[in-house]
């Protein structure tokens, strides 16, 4: 068998002088586990399960890598690791399952808290076990009712307490008429069935405590409140007791047969609904095709222009001895060095159709100015110029860096063979620099693919898109469209639809990453270790 | 003689193409610099602007004065100082902590040889190309739990917030890093080895003494990054004073964007500042670093 650590390992001292951070390390882990235990058993006493599960796992493997001798290199990156599992992979993990579920703005809550609140509806039968009643009234304005059952019984029910049944004498309760209705209760007037049948709050009261709550049906009779529906567990169905329809499962719904549902709906796994929606959907495919069309234009052209405005600089400027060189780069890097969130702002302001610098100076000369944000062309060119504006620096940095990587010897080569200008950047220049400066390109393009806080900070994503089933705006991209259908709830919520969004998205840009790999050194780099 | 004379010609001929070559490129210099600053000089004029509303700047103000720096240091609705005192906090320890974390980490990938080592990095990666933004609420949610068991790193804590950020320590930098160690031969070290020093000893006296202008630069730009983070930020922090500096500033924009707008321009201004002084003074270091990732593939 291969050993989990080779190379350098035979050489490792293991003398008795490393015994002592040996026991420390032990010591440490017993406490950190002792905090471990502690977290977790609160976590589960407050119902955190997938929380705690997942600090479970981790504090297994923290245990392992720091005893298992073999997982010494581990021991380096452990920290790193743990935040990693903990606020990257955890939230992921989590992403990943919503995208298979209906969790959204109807389906919030869990099964059983869905089933616990629809069991709490209640309705008043019209016809079954039924009670004559007498009603009392306080001068304070409380109710009391004298309920007789079909074998004669005497109850008094009171607002808020248990149904009771007192004997004359008990709880202020008066001798009993003929009827066997007490004349007198204690702090209560007796009314008169005129006064009762006229009384408009009597009706509205509920009597007795939760559970046996009764209240008034007709002039002659009161009735126990009933929950309106009983779940049936086998058939996985609410039936209501008024009616009789049977409410079942439909994807987190309780649904009858006619299509009428339940309130709360409940997350509930759905499979592939969200991702088959994505690629079906009639109603999203309309402003989805725009935005993916527009994703992936503006991360081309973003990149293209970016980079081609980058390197033209780089290549002008690519001469040691020029004047002021020094003083020319720094002054071209300040928009690279400005916070993204400010500079996107200050676009914003300059951009204003009305009150912006830059509209007020294009009618000036002449007499039209674009309207930057409220028409769909001119939205996305202002999208490209700031984000040019942005990045174009980062790209004359990196470019003038490989530049000056490029040896002399080609040129002279090249110059000796006759080549013009044009044909040594296009055949010597370009292909190196490429070389040098491709998984940059790449890493850039997959950022502006989804550089959410240019087109969330500069417009929102608008101008919307007339008509759209979902808020979506000329200027979305995936990653932005994706926020307004988890985030802003103008017609409902739809997080697991917009978590299987992000799984596409991860899906296309983990592709283009890979592919990238296969096609430069790095990976060779990494097994080989230079 | 007529060669003496024809080589002097074409001395000179050469040396003015190349002044027209250089007055060209000046120009063109001029115009894109003009492209490039043309927006700082706006905040710049539009935080002198003592009316202070976007509707009446001009590039020029006419009877500039401070008023709206004033009215930034003394608004009590706006707590400025609070805001940019949390920023730096809040980058200044995300920024060493996830130094050290990803210097001790990437040490362990470039030097010793274990099962899974590639598998590792490439997950590394691909982890952090994944997008974050809806894997938000996931993190609302977990802060917001260990909020109820441990208050201290519960929401609208800067201690969650930066553990939050330094989730994301172990990515790219560890693949940079690890360029950076790959290109320190291995024999310093297995000399070292020799002499029975420990791989700690190691790492710590003879590798990153070496390192250590990289070092700074990926802290710094590490800083940079965390200052301008604001999607998380947001989220996790609730209330006024806890809010970083791009919070503050988004709200406030968000909140009246026309009216405020000289305020807003000076409190950018200053926000942006410290990074423009960072990265105009160490710009020879930080473009190194920038391009000595590009320049060794």
């Amino acid at each position: 068998m291969t050993s989990l650590v080779t190379g350098d390992t035979p050489k490792r001292k293991t003398s008795s002088f490393r015994i002592a951070p040996r026991i420390l390390r032990l010591v440490l882990l017993l406490v950190g586990d002792a905090g471990v235990g502690w977290l977790l058993s609160k976590l589960i006493s407050l119902g955190y399960l997938p929380f705690a599960t997942a600090i479970l796992i981790i504090a297994l493997l923290v245990n392992f890598v720091l005893i298992y001798k073999r997982a010494y290199p581990i021991r380096w990156m452990i920290i790193g690791l743990v935040l990693m599992a903990m606020f990257t992979i955890y939230p992921i993990i989590f992403t990943v399952w919503v995208s298979f579920t209906n969790y959204g703005e109807a389906h919030l809550v869990t099964k059983e808290q869905a089933i616990s609140q629809i069991l709490k509806e209640k309705y008043l039968p019209t016809t079954g076990k039924a009670y004559g009643w007498t009603a009392f009234k306080s001068p304070q304005g409380d109710y009391a009712l004298w309920l007789i059952d079909s074998e004669g019984n005497g109850y008094l029910a009171k607002q808020g307490e248990p149904l009771a049944q007192p004997k004359p004498g008990e709880m202020g309760v008066g001798p009993l008429d003929s009827k066997g209705i007490p004349e007198t209760i204690e702090g209560y007037k007796r009314l008169t069935a005129i006064q009762a049948a006229t009384d408009k709050n009597l009706t509205e009261i509920l009597f007795g405590e939760a559970g046996t709550t009764i209240q008034v049906r007709s002039p002659t009779e009161a009735a126990q409140i009933l929950p309106l529906y009983v779940y049936d567990a086998t058939k996985d169905a609410m039936i209501s007791q008024e009616t009789g329809i049977v409410y079942s499962d439909i994807r987190g719904t309780f649904t009858s047969p006619d299509g009428t549902t339940l309130k709360p709906g409940f997350i509930a796994t759905i499979n592939f609904t969200n991702f088959r929606d994505f690629f079906t959907s009639p109603a999203l495919r309309g402003p989805l095709i725009r935005v993916i069309i527009w994703n992936f234009a503006f991360a081309f052209l973003s990149l293209f222009l970016n980079f081609s405005l980058g390197l033209a600089i780089a290549i002008l400027f690519n001469d040691r001895f020029f004047p002021l060189k020094k003083l020319i780069r720094s002054l071209l890097i300040i928009p690279y060095t400005v916070p993204a969130l400010i500079t996107i702002l200050i676009w914003r302001g300059m951009l204003n159709p009305e009150l912006g610098v830059i509209n007020h100076i294009l009618k000036s000369l002449f007499s039209w100015a674009p309207a930057w944000f409220t028409d769909e062309w001119w939205a996305k060119v202002a999208i490209l110029i700031v984000n040019l504006w942005l990045s174009y620096p980062y790209f004359m940095l990196i470019c003038s860096g490989a530049l000056q990587s490029i040896s002399e010897d080609y040129y002279g080569a090249a110059q000796v063979d006759g080549a013009s200008r044009w044909q040594q950047f296009r055949f010597i220049t370009l292909p190196l620099l490429l070389v040098a400066v491709g998984p940059l390109l790449v890493a850039s393009f997959t950022f502006n693919f989804n550089n959410f806080n240019l087109i969330y900070l500069f417009n929102a994503g608008g101008p919307p898109i007339a008509g759209s089933p979902t808020p979506a705006g000329h200027t979305d991209i995936l990653i932005s469209y994706v926020y307004n259908l988890a985030f802003t709830a103008s017609r409902g919520i739809n997080y697991g639809f917009a978590s299987a969004i992000t799984i596409i998205i991860f899906i296309i840009i983990g592709a283009i990453t890979l592919f990238q790999f296969r096609y430069t050194r790095m990976w060779e780099e990494v097994s080989k270790n230079v | 003689m007529s060669s003496t004379f024809s080589f002097r010609k074409l001395r000179t001929s050469a040396s003015a193409q190349r002044a027209f070559g250089v007055a060209i490129r000046l120009v063109i210099a001029v115009i894109l610099i003009t492209f490039s600053i043309f927006p700082i000089l706006w905040m710049i004029s539009a935080s002198l602007n003592p009316t202070g509303s976007l509707a009446t700047q001009t590039l020029i103000p006419k009877n500039w004065g401070l008023g709206n720096y004033q009215e930034l240091m003394s608004s009590k609705e706006f707590p400025f100082w609070t805001w940019l005192w949390n920023s730096f906090k809040i980058s200044s320890i995300t920024s060493i902590i996830s130094l050290a974390i990803t210097t001790i980490a990437a040490y362990a990938f470039s030097r010793f040889r274990f099962k899974g080592r590639v598998t590792m990095l490439k997950g590394i990666l691909l982890i952090n190309v994944f997008p974050g933004l809806l894997a938000l609420v996931a993190t609302f949610l977990m802060i917001s739990q260990l909020g109820d068991v441990v208050p201290p790193l519960g929401l609208n804590t800067h201690a969650a917030l930066i553990l939050v950020y330094l989730g994301g320590a172990m990515g790219i930098n560890i693949w940079l890093m690890k360029g950076f160690y790959d290109t320190i031969p291995h024999d310093i070290d297995e000399s070292a080895m020799v002499e029975g020093a420990s791989d700690w000893q190691i790492f710590t006296q003879l590798i990153l003494p070496l390192l250590r202008p990289i070092l700074i630069v990926i802290a710094i730009l590490n800083y940079i990054n965390t200052y301008g983070e604001f999607v998380l930020a947001r989220v996790l922090l609730k209330s006024f004073d806890q809010y970083t500096l791009m919070v503050g500033l988004q709200i406030f924009v968000g909140a009246q964007f026309q009216q405020r707008w000289g305020v807003f321009a000076a409190g950018a201004l200053i926000g942006a500042l410290p990074i423009m002084i960072i990265y105009l003074v160490l710009q020879d270091q930080i473009v190194g670093g920038l391009t000595q990732g590009a320049v060794k593939g």
